[in-house]
């Protein structure tokens, strides 16, 4: 039925964008000026069918269930029931009407069910009805007010900057119910797990905290050494800074080489090749990780004598560089190719050789957004999860061996988060208490990025 | 400048063409440049007088699909051979581009760039009295000297270009090639690098392009005028500019048409 009434509307929508600029024309074929363009006339006319339509359908969706209810439920009023009580018999009333009801069927509940459903019918066809004709009086009051020295650009122009105004409302506002559900359940986690003991705390091992019958009180002291993030805080920066020992070298000569070396045929096959590294979903390089270099490792370890884990930081830190490494080499290509080639000239026409040129001129101008590009890898390397989950382990071993396995923030929400979660319990609060620091490591990284992208850009504008 | 009488040349190029990939920007060019003289390039948009000027220092082997043919014979050596030393031959032949292009350094790393990478001063000394002569010689150095290790980006356009002219003076070069210098600047500026020319060329070869024909016979000896990637004319100053001897040379001269 909505649907129905949906498409109705688009093409009443339609029509009256052809009335506008049939109407346009015929008062350009008079020999009189338009304001605007005809198609200006068209738009404004479908803006006076879509404004009307969008408050109407919402203020519909907002107050009909709260009219329905109060109808249904005035057969019941004055009957010493609670409120509780009433919301129950109005659910059921409504699961009884989408025969989804599974419980006795008493004859009051069967009668509501009928008037809810009769309600719920007459209020679809008062919707279409009332729609329908509200958007034909303002097409037809709005047809009739266009002349050719009405304005019709300006409404038209507000309208799209409205809608894309909305557009980014939307973007932000959802980031920022998503942060403010992070700190809430965050403070929530600290009121039982003291900051310190989470922030200094040298052992993490919420399995622990599964033991826990959720019918017994909660008791803060059973939870001590159980929530400290050290072991994986060190995890986290400890693999991501084995994965940007591989990425930095390898992506930025990879990125120089692009910008300064490759021939333009090279370059346009290697460049998209490069680029494609980066389409690769993680999963795959998780059990690249998990599977082919975990166990090469091992091997490559055992006939040195070493004892290599099968799941070391060394493999998910090394798979997520080979990750990185086309971030680092894609940005750093276009950074470098940015270089205004006059300063190319200017180190030629000195006399300098190519790497001259490149170590002293290009590379210092290049640098802030190379270090941008650099910035954007490590917080990507931060965030990263499936490869760690697959190739270093969920132990969180605090250790600086690369051979050892170790686990990292990310891998260690998806611990707490596999499988059935308690709401309210310190165990899935721990998940947000990570994400939220991991979200403030990230920020701060990508704000200096962003910084320092800022600075480059400002040199050569 | 005369020895016994006789002009000294000091680049003498024969039959240069030059090809962008399948298009031939130059054709047959043969042109003396006299030493210690100014010598002016003009000629309209597209003629070929900054292509042929970035013939001299090489600088066309920076783009990938140009060819150059000819010789072009600079100390009675051909810089097209294969035997030629790029690096040492830029360092011979120093150049300024239209666009000021300083580095995005300090002044005096800006000026101390070329004899760094040419190992031309030993100490810290040296390097300072390098960049100290460089900055006199182009007129900055009074402008600049308590700012000496603030970026180059940060002086303005005129002093950005006496910058480039000092930083090409640096690693005392036997000629300087200068691509339209003055097109980005404003009359005062345009005026103070004029003055600069006429000082530079007691101890440098200059070949200036140009498209301000009042700025060629304001500062030039000698004249090439090209068109449609030939040399029409060329000789004094004074001659072309007065008495050409090609119709098409009096009609640019003249404005009739460019």
């Amino acid at each position: 039925m909505n649907l129905i009434l949906f498409t109705f509307i688009v093409l009443l929508g339609f029509t009256s964008y052809y009335f506008g600029r049939r109407k346009a024309y015929t008062i350009q074929s008079t020999n009189k000026r338009l304001t605007a363009l005809p198609q200006f006339y068209g738009y404004y006319l479908a803006i006076w069918c879509a404004i009307p339509a969008f408050i109407i359908f919402s203020l519909w969706a907002i107050f009909e269930p709260t009219i329905v209810k109060l109808l249904i439920l005035s057969d019941y009023s004055n009957q010493g029931y609670l409120d509780d009580e009433l919301n129950l018999i109005y659910e059921k009333t409504k699961a009884l009407s989408r025969g989804q009801f599974t419980g006795e069927i008493t004859p009051f509940i069967e009668a509501s069910a009928e008037k809810y459903l009769s309600l719920r019918s007459i209020a679809q066809s008062s919707k279409a009805v009332i729609v329908l004709s509200i958007i034909i009086a303002s097409v037809a009051y709005a047809y009739k007010k266009i002349s050719s020295n009405s304005r019709t650009r300006e409404p038209v122009e507000k309208f799209l900057k409205a809608v894309l105004f909305t557009a980014s409302l939307a973007a932000i506002l959802t980031t920022v119910g998503i942060v403010f559900s992070l700190i809430f359940q965050t403070i929530d986690f600290f009121k039982v797990i003291p900051l310190f003991d989470f922030v200094f705390g040298t052992h993490w091992y919420p399995a622990k905290a599964f033991v826990r019958d959720s019918s017994e009180a909660l008791d803060p002291t059973m939870y001590s050494d159980t929530f400290g993030a050290v072991p994986i805080f060190a995890g986290t920066f400890f693999i991501a800074f084995i994965a940007m020992c591989v990425a930095i070298p390898i992506g930025l000569m990879s990125g120089i080489y692009l910008a300064e070396y490759a021939s333009v045929k090279v370059r346009q096959y290697a460049k998209p090749l490069i680029e494609i590294l980066a389409g690769i979903p993680t999963v795959v390089y998780g059990f690249f990780a998990a599977l082919t270099v975990g166990p090469f490792l091992k091997e490559i370890g055992n006939s040195m004598g070493l004892d290599v884990s099968a799941e070391s930081a060394l493999a998910a830190g090394g798979v997520m560089g080979i990750m990185i490494i086309p971030f680092i080499s894609s940005l750093s290509d276009d950074v470098i190719t940015s270089v205004p080639q006059s300063l190319r000239d200017g180190s030629y026409a000195m006399g300098a050789t190519k790497s001259e040129t490149i170590k002293k001129v290009i590379f210092p101008a290049a640098l802030p957004g190379i270090v941008g590009s650099i910035l954007l890898g490590v917080s990507r390397a931060i965030g990263e999860t499936m490869i760690v989950v697959m190739a270093s382990g969920l132990a969180a071993n605090l250790t600086l061996n690369p051979l050892e396995s170790t686990s990292t923030i990310t891998a260690q929400i998806v611990v707490i988060l596999i499988g059935d979660q308690a709401f309210g319990d310190p165990k899935t609060q721990a998940a947000f208490a990570l994400g939220m620091s991991l979200f403030l490591v990230t920020l701060c990284l990508n704000i200096v990025a962003l910084r320092v992208v800022k600075k480059y850009r400002e040199k050569y504008e | 400048m005369k020895k016994n009488g006789v002009k000294m040349i000091k680049i003498n190029s024969k039959n240069v063409d030059v090809y962008y990939g399948k298009k031939q920007a130059l054709f047959n060019i043969n042109l003396d440049i006299e030493e210690n003289q100014v010598t002016a390039l003009i000629g309209p948009s597209g003629c070929g007088k900054s292509t042929f000027l970035r013939c001299l220092n090489r600088m066309n082997d920076v783009i990938d699909i140009c060819r150059v043919k000819g010789q072009i014979i600079i100390n009675d050596f051909d810089i097209n051979d294969k035997s030629c030393d790029v690096v040492r031959l830029r360092e011979k032949i120093g150049m300024v581009f239209q666009k000021p292009n300083p580095f995005p350094k300090t002044i005096y790393e800006n000026i101390s760039y070329g004899p760094t990478i040419h190992g031309m001063a030993q100490s810290k000394n040296e390097m300072d009295e390098i960049v100290e002569t460089s900055l006199k010689k182009a007129a900055l150095w009074e402008e600049v000297k308590d700012r000496l290790h603030e970026p180059g980006t940060g002086l303005s356009g005129g002093q950005q270009q006496r910058l480039c002219i000092a930083r090409a003076i640096s690693v005392k070069p036997e000629v300087i090639l200068m691509d339209e210098p003055c097109s980005a600047l404003d009359p005062i500026a345009t005026a103070q690098i004029e003055e600069l020319i006429d000082e530079l060329k007691k101890d440098h070869t200059i070949i200036i392009v140009t498209h301000s024909m009042a700025q060629a016979a304001r500062v030039s000896q000698n004249t090439g005028f090209f068109h449609l990637g030939e040399l029409i004319e060329h000789g004094s100053t004074d001659k072309i500019f007065k008495n050409p001897e090609n119709k098409k040379t009096q009609d640019y001269i003249t404005g009739r048409f460019g």
